[in-house]
């Protein structure tokens, strides 16, 4: 029988920690992008694809998300594919994440005052040139907060995927815990993991947050 | 896709699902009364309490926020045991979610407390108020309606996020789902079913919390 010194366990847990990272960033990124295209059809999209997105994401916001992962893991099996538990983690944590992003953004869009539009269109602008020179410089500039306030959800939420059976960092606190009956200090040093990823990235957005204000102030 | 959908077994398995409503119900009704009356202590802690009260309020409020429920349910459940603290299931799913909750509302309401300006202070204060009074009334009162959209949405999220209960092996509606497809083996249909009827608890949840609100702070109506 071995035994595990707090060294080994730490070891261990920091090496699970690495595809809590790997999908997080795919989520974040994969959601990212479909976010954006989501947020293009919610804002351009007229009243076919506008009302589509409105109804995606308050699925998606409304429902717990070890719901949205469970669903992905047997919904995909139903096609016949055998379904390994990273794949349905990365699509459930993608859409979910995508749904967040969308809706975020979407409120940044809008918080660009009314006054920019009517200003670009006398200057004879397209809608596009609109979006592209006026609209969307001023709406990136405030969404940078929030989003990197929302990736500290997103590396909360891959503690889920442990659930349906995705070896991460909380799948790995769980198994240590079990093989050395020590669930203090293991669930311990895994909730200090996760703080040392998330605490840079909430005061990262509390900081961009307040150098804004303080832009706006002016 | 040849799989056919069946719901015909739901029919031996509907007290399950009401069960488990019931306890999830229950869940966030304990955690969401004492979940905030704890955010409420901590906000007023963090803007306005002893100076030795603030960083420790600032602590908490950080460990929270920065780790995911299910790790704070698992050290509850599973690491205070062994530091001599022992918690049946229901009580550290309860405890769990006021703790959560506590942290998330006390960030929010504190959020109220600073948008209150300087002056009213000095006006309840000159009011001969003693500070507990003017923080109720002059201070709390109104920066919960301002922040109460705010912290309805938090509780809904909490009640989301109490699905992750059912690791713990708490009845509660997820536990029905598990339980179901365990023994039918319709596991996309039992979990469909349990993701509607979580929608529709979020959408009655935020209904009610707003009707609330209403009726809490009833001289915001005409201002709206």
């Amino acid at each position: 029988m071995t035994q595990f010194t707090l060294l080994d366990i730490l070891r261990n847990l920091v090496f699970a920690t690495q595809w809590t990272v790997i999908l997080s960033l795919v989520s974040f990124i994969g959601g990212g992008l479909l976010g954006l295209g989501l947020l293009v059809l919610r804002i351009g999209g007229g009243r076919i694809f506008a009302p589509v997105v409105r109804v995606y994401v308050e699925l998606f916001q409304g429902t717990p998300l070890l719901m949205q992962l469970f669903l992905a893991f047997f919904g995909l099996g139903l096609f016949g594919i055998d379904v390994p538990p990273w794949l349905a983690a990365a699509v459930a944590l993608i859409l979910w994440t995508a749904a967040f992003l969308t809706e975020i953004w979407r409120g940044c869009v809008e918080a660009v005052p009314k006054g920019q539009w009517e200003a670009s269109a006398s200057l004879g602008m397209s809608y596009v040139e609109q979006m592209r020179h006026v609209v969307l410089p001023q709406a990136l500039k405030i969404a940078i907060p929030p989003t990197v306030g929302f990736s500290v959800q997103v590396v909360k939420g891959t503690a889920l995927t442990s659930i349906i059976g995705f070896t991460e960092l909380s799948k790995a606190g769980t198994v240590l815990s079990n093989a050395t009956f020590q669930p203090f200090t293991v669930y311990g040093l895994v909730a200090l993991i996760y703080f040392a990823l998330c605490f840079p990235l909430s005061q990262a957005a509390r900081h961009l947050e307040r150098k804004m204000n303080v832009a706006h102030r002016h | 896709m040849t799989y056919e959908f069946d719901f015909a077994w739901l029919a031996g398995y509907w007290p399950v699902f009401a069960r488990g409503v019931a306890m999830t119900i229950r869940l966030i009704l304990v955690g969401g009364v004492l979940g905030i009356a704890l955010g409420i202590f901590c906000a007023w802690g963090r803007a306005l309490g002893p100076r030795w009260l603030r960083p420790l309020v600032a602590l908490y409020v950080e460990l929270i926020r920065n780790t995911p429920f299910l790790i704070q349910l698992f050290f509850i459940f599973f690491g205070l045991p062994a530091a001599g603290f022992r918690l049946n299931e229901v009580e550290a799913a309860s405890l769990a979610m006021v703790i959560n909750l506590g942290a998330y509302s006390a960030e929010i309401i504190r959020a109220g407390i600073e948008a209150t300006p300087r002056g009213q202070f000095e006006a309840g204060a000159s009011l001969a108020l003693s500070p507990l009074q003017t923080f109720r009334h002059v201070v709390l009162i109104p920066a919960l309606q301002k922040i109460w959209p705010a912290l309805a949405s938090q509780v809904v999220i909490v009640m989301l996020g109490s699905a992750v209960v059912s690791q713990i092996a708490v009845e509660d509606l997820t536990f029905a789902a598990n339980f179901a497809q365990s023994r039918t083996f319709r596991a996309f249909e039992a979990y469909f079913l349990s993701t509607a009827i979580y929608l529709a608890l979020a959408i009655l949840l935020r209904f009610l919390l707003l009707r609330l609100g209403d009726l809490l702070f009833p001289h915001k109506r005409g201002a709206r």
